[in-house]
């Protein structure tokens, strides 16, 4: 069954500060508009760099198996 | 990771030189109010937060510092290599940042919210006292730490270079620089090394402005 890991990004805690984007090996994370970081899916490996980096802890990695989100 | 270097990568050069040139001469801590208004600039006309997220020196330099242990362990693994590989790895000595979590309480909206409230009555403070010296109060030629603390700092202004007031708030200024700085030194030492943005009263404030700017927007509605 295939199943990817990605970040998913708490909107509500994130503080925008952007240490994820520095830290992001394939550029897939971004701070939207200075409101808060999003997460471009394509784009993403879920490899954690962003969730080790994050200082608020609103950075999560998440695994979807075919549409079904498993924590 | 082999990112480009932009010329603002750089900034955290700027912080040590601020912190050096306050200390020899106070009326430099004027400097400071660039970190003060370029960051609001960004976030009232630009609507974003380039300032903390590429220029802000601070943010820079508790990136920069924590990684100076790695770097040494890299040079010592590399040598230990050239070398032949004999005998155990060399291990990481030292490090200057725990990289545990930061406390769920930090980056609340609650305490967010109340240190940005506290931080600009403080700052508000300093402009009532540097109001005070200009009607004629004595200059008091020393910094206070953590809002507490006075630590005599006088060798650093020469009575008559400037005026007064200006002295005043230059000092004021440059205590409050001193101690989010610290704080920050102490919360990377502890937690992540950017544990002080996330609550960061100049990154609250322009987070705000930001999210006033774009409420109703989403990323998915205008990419």
């Amino acid at each position: 069954m295939a199943a990817k890991r990605y970040a998913e990004v708490d909107q509500y805690r994130c503080v925008s500060c952007g240490a994820c984007t520095h830290d992001c090996p394939k550029e897939a994370i971004s701070v939207w508009k200075g409101c808060y970081a999003v997460v471009d899916r394509s784009l993403c490996i879920g490899c954690g760099r962003c969730e080790k980096v994050c200082p608020a802890g609103s950075i999560t990695i998440i695994t979807i198996t075919k549409g079904l989100i498993n924590e | 990771m082999n990112k480009q270097k932009h010329w603002y990568d750089y900034f955290w050069i700027w912080t040590i030189v601020y912190f050096v040139l306050g200390f020899f001469n106070i009326l430099f801590a004027w400097l400071g109010m660039f970190d003060f208004m370029v960051p609001l600039l960004f976030a009232i006309f630009g609507g974003n937060k380039f300032f903390c997220n590429h220029m802000c020196g601070r943010s820079q330099l508790l990136t920069v510092i924590p990684q100076i242990p790695q770097q040494i362990h890299k040079s010592r693994v590399k040598k230990w290599k050239e070398k032949g590989g004999k005998g155990e790895m060399p291990r990481q000595r030292f490090s200057l940042c725990r990289n545990k979590p930061t406390p769920a309480w930090m980056p609340s909206k609650a305490f967010r919210y109340g240190f940005l409230i506290f931080f600009l009555t403080m700052f508000g403070n300093i402009v009532y006292q540097t109001w005070r010296v200009f009607g004629g109060a004595t200059l008091r030629q020393s910094i206070k730490l953590f809002w507490t603390f006075r630590v005599p700092w006088g060798w650093a202004y020469t009575a008559g270079s400037a005026p007064d007031w200006a002295a005043q708030y230059a000092f004021g200024f440059y205590s409050l620089m001193l101690t989010s700085a610290l704080i920050g030194l102490i919360l990377m030492v502890l937690f992540k090394p950017r544990t002080w943005c996330s609550f960061c009263p100049m990154g609250t404030m322009t987070q705000l402005i930001c999210r006033l700017r774009h409420r109703g927007e989403s990323p998915e509605s205008n990419g």
